[in-house]
């Protein structure tokens, strides 16, 4: 792991009677593509800010390269924001917009000619100095935005849903175009968004967050194989997420049929939440497979059908490459690496979202 | 197209021509007789610019002519600033203070403008301050405010709320971020703001008329003493300048607010 760049200490923040963050800690390194995932209200946004310096955390502390800039005014901090509209200055030219932090710095005017030119060429905006900017595209202007921030060569640089406002052609090259970014200039992104998708395409690191809490931290793989709780494997793509029971290691049942599983330690008989990943339910001949159901529904995706599978009255939802028409008996089969075993909520906040959607 | 359309075509042709013959054949006439060499008003005894030449060459009407440009220049300099510095503190408060405080710096602009004279001539005699150029000024100041204050308002409601933050971002002072790209951002809205409080200003006669004292003097105050004298034909071709000039400047104002929003417009489709 690379050097610690950022460490937040013990970072509350409440708005009137609301609470934010709760008491959050979390450190990033050097280098590292983290993104702050979560439904909006998560207090991604604000813990963005407080990185900024835009908010004050009414307890905690920000510690940069291990020198406390909790109380920094953002303009001395030694990292550089892309917001979410942009807020591009509309009086100024696309050159303009880019040099601001330059010239504010009074660097020579050769000096800023040089760097608006290259940050130009890095964003694919060559020819654009003159341009008035209220009069680009919505992926154009996000281009300035980021040349405008990433001119001044911050250690961090802090994006808040750069890529909420773009069509989804656009916002899947832009993806790609931030990674060779962030490798081109090798400096840390911290990235906030409420895309799962866009997280898991782009992340060094993934902090998923719900109620101004960190609900699980880990690589894009761990996050999306391995939930921890119900709440991440909701919010992480689609999956079958039943009660179970965990009858011993190894070994759980769902609705009273049993499957092998890898997980070991949630007790004896104990109630537990499982999830299995649509893609990971195999379809077989009926009666070859540990249960039995009936095919329901039937949608083609593009890549894959998906499939909902009555299994004595539980609804299982199934991605495959071979379709099964409604009516069908088939028989479900489940690897035992794939049954993601997680102990059930203990407080409301690690609670699923499914119950409010 | 039907018979029934270009009537109701017709018709509205005429209505508007109407209007526009009510509101502006007075001046209209007004213009002509500034040219009419007669002193007679009755018959037209041929062109001339006589009326003007004098004008220029009353020292009483200069004077008026001196103390109207300098009382429109520092009122709406003033509001601008005050009103600016106003719409920044509302755009931060709460709804309900906000339009409260809205409503309370609406009040001078929908008085009734001898009430607000009446009123502010009574403020300054008991606070005992002599009537007199100081008196106009504070009372061009204060009607002069809330025009400001609307055109920049939805300007500023506009702006994105990130553009300070971005400059702060970006290694500015607060001071800076302000100066820098606040201002300019709504700079549109205070121009069109001044030039409608220099209006305001130029063509005041009411409120003027009650918080002057003895000797001070505007072009509106002077037209009226001298008419109520007997009528000067100088005195048309003032009024003619006043028009002429209040009307450019009123276009200047349109053509800023629209400059602006075709901006934006193409702002939004880009």
């Amino acid at each position: 792991m690379n050097k610690e760049l950022i460490r937040l200490e013990h970072i509350s923040k409440s708005f009137g009677t609301k609470t934010v963050l709760d008491d959050l800690s979390l450190t990033i390194h050097e280098n590292e593509f983290m993104t702050l995932l979560g439904p909006s209200g998560c207090g991604k946004t604000t813990l963005l800010r407080i990185i900024g310096g835009f908010e004050m955390p009414d307890t905690g502390r920000v510690l940069f390269a291990g020198q406390d800039i909790t109380n920094l005014p953002p303009n001395r901090r030694q990292l550089n924001t892309v917001f979410q509209n942009y807020a591009l200055f509309t009086h100024m030219d696309v050159a303009q917009n880019i040099a601001f932090g330059l010239s504010i710095k009074k660097k020579s005017k050769s000096y800023i000619d040089d760097k608006v030119n290259y940050a130009l060429k890095l964003v694919g905006l060559e020819g654009f100095e003159h341009r008035q900017v209220t009069r680009l595209s919505g992926g154009q202007q996000q281009r300035v935005a980021i040349a405008r921030a990433i001119v001044n060569e911050p250690k961090v640089l802090l994006l808040d849903e750069p890529l909420a406002a773009l069509d989804l052609k656009l916002r899947q090259d832009m993806q790609y175009e931030l990674i060779q970014l962030k490798n081109e200039l090798g400096i840390t992104f911290l990235y906030v968004t409420h895309d799962q998708q866009e997280a898991l395409t782009m992340s060094d690191t993934i902090v998923v967050m719900n109620q101004g809490y960190i609900q699980q931290m880990g690589s894009p793989e761990a996050i999306y194989n391995e939930p921890e709780n119900a709440f991440v494997a909701d919010f992480i793509g689609d999956s079958n997420l039943f009660p179970a029971k965990f009858i011993r290691d190894e070994l759980i049942s769902i609705d009273g049929a049993q499957f092998k599983c890898v997980d070991r330690g949630f007790g004896e008989n104990a109630p537990v939440d499982i999830v299995i990943r649509p893609e990971d339910v195999e379809i077989v001949e009926a009666g070859h497979g540990t249960v039995d159901g009936n095919v329901t529904d039937l949608i083609f995706k593009g890549v894959h059908y998906e499939m909902c599978i009555d299994v004595a009255g539980r609804e299982w939802v199934c991605h495959s490459t071979r379709p099964h028409i409604v009516g069908e008996h088939v028989g479900i089969e489940v690897d035992p690496f794939n049954i993601q075993v997680m102990k059930k909520p203990e407080s409301e906040d690690e609670e699923a979202i499914t119950a409010n959607e | 197209m039907t018979n029934e359309k270009v009537r109701a075509r017709g018709w509205k042709r005429f209505y508007i021509a109407l209007i526009f013959i009510f509101m502006y054949a007075p001046i209209f006439l007004l213009i002509i007789q500034s040219f009419n060499k007669s002193k007679s008003r009755g018959h037209w005894g041929g062109f001339t610019l006589g009326w003007y030449v004098s004008l220029f060459h009353d020292a009483d009407v200069m004077k008026a002519f001196g103390n109207t440009i300098l009382l429109a220049v520092i009122s709406s300099l003033v509001a601008v600033v005050i009103g600016t510095m106003a719409v920044i503190a509302m755009s931060r408060m709460k709804m309900k203070s906000r339009q409260l405080w809205l409503a309370v710096t609406n009040v001078p602009m929908l008085n009734a403008d001898i009430v607000t004279g009446v009123s502010l001539m009574l403020l300054f005699i008991t606070l005992r301050i002599e009537l007199g150029f100081g008196t106009v000024l504070l009372a061009h100041i204060t009607f002069n405010i809330p025009y400001v204050i609307l055109n920049i308002l939805p300007r500023y409601r506009e702006l994105n709320p990130h553009i300070y933050e971005a400059a702060l971002d970006l290694g500015a002072t607060p001071a800076q971020a302000f100066f820098k790209t606040v201002l300019p951002e709504i700079a549109p809205g205070i121009t069109s703001g001044g030039l409608m409080a220099f209006t305001m200003s130029l063509d005041d006669f009411i409120i003027t008329h009650f918080t002057t004292g003895a000797g001070m003097a505007t072009l509106p105050t002077k037209i009226y003493a001298e008419v109520k004298l007997g009528i000067k034909p100088e005195m048309y071709a003032l009024s003619a300048i006043i028009f002429v000039t209040v009307l450019f400047l009123l276009m200047m104002v349109n053509r800023v607010q629209e400059g602006s929003e075709n901006k934006r417009k193409a702002g939004e489709e880009a």
